[in-house]
């Protein structure tokens, strides 16, 4: 057990290059943090001494929800921004408002953007530890950590597993995530989805492709489906949301043909009827709900685990 | 390193059983106490003073939990190690009741504070009192002093006090100097 490890990284930005022991840490202390927030007081003070700005250029609700209790739990100072109320809208660069909100002296950033590659620009410039909470269709490390997370739960160990991912893996940061950290945790992942949402070069990552979802189930222990992103799309890629649901959305009849049903994750929000069936988003074979209650716990060791590497500044 | 044994595997028996004996005057009838052992090393001290008082002292099974103190603890992000966590299992309830914490050794206090903070996250309970088989006197950074104590100890700042266990069964309890004091 690595229980005394240090994360090698200043900045949670990808999965890309964090290696595996990291992975295992966060995952393990992860655990930790979920008992803490079981407690009939659900909050620690170990970070009562840092602020932490979330910085979501991007719409999002359920992520910075999630960042924002994993703070509070951890007793950390929370200031929000959201793009749509502040100064971007009057024009002002990335890095003037970054250094605007750094001048407030904050230790963490959490950032959202809908351009891939910004969490490495603003760690690059500023001095507090970064957290990438989605950049545009590249990462989302924390995303697929907790998708990971909720797996062992579920499955035990994930060694030797196999996962599928359904659906638009071209426009998914959380599918790229996922095949990086799931690889490093010793898992077989697969995609399936029309063959327009899978990019072209994506076996060059060691995935495998299966054109046929129920094929895919049928070899999968976990599908993680995701959603159908209409706003990143900027022409037809499937002929109608009919078409996509019928030939790969997840119905219960199509489980029940199975010999045995692989446990079903979605990062949310569900397009109920595209993706999933209500019945079966609703159903026990269904992690959805786990996983909105382990992203907590799983940002709560990041944001936890990036802060030990620091010393507080200013107390002597 | 040089090594002085300050409790044998006799002096261990006995030292335990006589914390039964003085927590059990307390406590009969049993049925508002809890013991809660400090993670990690609290642990095993809690399991044999439970086993103890539940085989010799017909308390009935005695309400206990283990917590842990990792997030509150006051040396967060000022040591070179990073805090290594361990499983709280608190299925017990605390609310109004009186809870002992049992740990190895007493220090600096500063555990035993961490400790204090840490059991209201799970309620308030009617009183709290400290349990230990090691005393390190004149060490105290911190107002904390023991209800029940195994054994008082003068020890110098660089030494460590090492509990042997073998199994559920405290075998000796060791004073470690290291040849070469480090720097202070």
């Amino acid at each position: 057990m690595p229980q005394n490890a240090k994360l090698q990284s200043r900045h949670l930005l990808g999965l890309q290059h964090v290696p595996a022991e990291d992975i295992q840490l966060i995952l393990q202390w992860a655990g930790h943090f979920k008992e803490v927030i079981n407690r009939p007081i659900k909050r620690v003070p170990s970070l009562r001494d840092l602020t932490v700005a979330n910085l979501f250029f991007e719409n999002s609700t359920r992520t910075r929800l999630s960042f924002e209790l994993a703070e509070k739990r951890l007793s950390a100072d929370v200031v929000n921004f959201s793009a749509s109320t502040s100064s971007v809208k009057k024009g002002e660069t990335l890095n003037d408002t970054v250094s605007n909100i750094l001048a407030m002296k904050v230790d963490l950033v959490v950032i959202r953007h809908s351009e891939a590659g910004v969490a490495h620009f603003l760690a690059d410039r500023v001095p507090a530890h970064v957290v990438n909470a989605g950049d545009g269709t590249h990462e989302h490390p924390t995303q697929a950590l907790l998708d990971a997370f909720t797996m062992q739960e579920r499955i035990g160990s994930l060694e030797g597993k196999k996962v599928v991912i359904v659906g638009d893996i071209l426009h998914s940061r959380v599918a790229l995530s996922n095949i990086f950290g799931l690889q490093k945790l010793g898992v077989h992942v697969a995609v399936t989805g029309p063959s327009t949402l899978i990019p072209r070069a994506i076996s060059e990552l060691g995935v495998e492709v299966i054109d046929s979802l129920d094929d895919a189930l049928e070899w999968a222990d976990v599908a993680n489906v995701l959603r159908v992103q209409h706003e990143r799309m900027d022409r037809a890629f499937f002929p109608s949301i009919r078409e996509y649901h019928k030939r790969y959305g997840i119905t219960m009849d199509r489980l029940n043909r199975l010999k045995q049903v692989p446990l079903i994750l979605h990062p949310g929000p569900i397009n109920r009827g595209v993706e999933l069936t209500s019945e079966v988003a609703d159903s026990p074979y269904a992690a959805i709900l786990n996983q909105v209650e382990n992203g907590v716990a799983v940002r709560m060791a990041v944001l936890y685990l990036l802060a030990s590497q620091s010393a507080p500044q200013n107390v002597v | 390193m040089a090594q002085k044994t300050l409790l044998n595997q006799r002096d261990c028996a006995v030292t335990i059983s006589r914390l039964c004996h003085q927590i059990n005057e307390v406590h009969v009838p049993w049925d508002r106490t809890v013991l809660v052992g400090l993670q990690p090393r609290g642990a095993k001290l809690l399991k044999a003073l439970v086993a103890q008082l539940e085989a010799e002292f017909a308390t009935g099974p005695v309400a206990n939990g283990l917590l842990d103190i990792t997030f509150h603890r006051d040396d967060f992000r000022r040591r070179e190690e990073p805090l290594a966590a361990s499983p709280t299992e608190m299925n017990v309830l605390i609310e109004g009741k009186r809870v002992i914490i049992i740990d190895d050794v007493l220090y600096t206090g500063r555990s035993v504070r961490a400790a204090l903070d840490a059991l209201g996250d799970f309620g308030r309970p009617e009183r709290v009192e400290l349990c230990v088989l090691i005393d390190r006197r004149f060490s105290r950074e911190l107002p904390i002093q023991p209800d029940y104590s195994g054994r008082r100890v003068d020890a110098l700042n660089h030494e460590r006090v090492r509990l042997n266990w073998s199994g559920s069964t405290l075998e000796s309890v060791l004073l470690e100097s290291p040849e070469y004091a480090p720097k202070r």
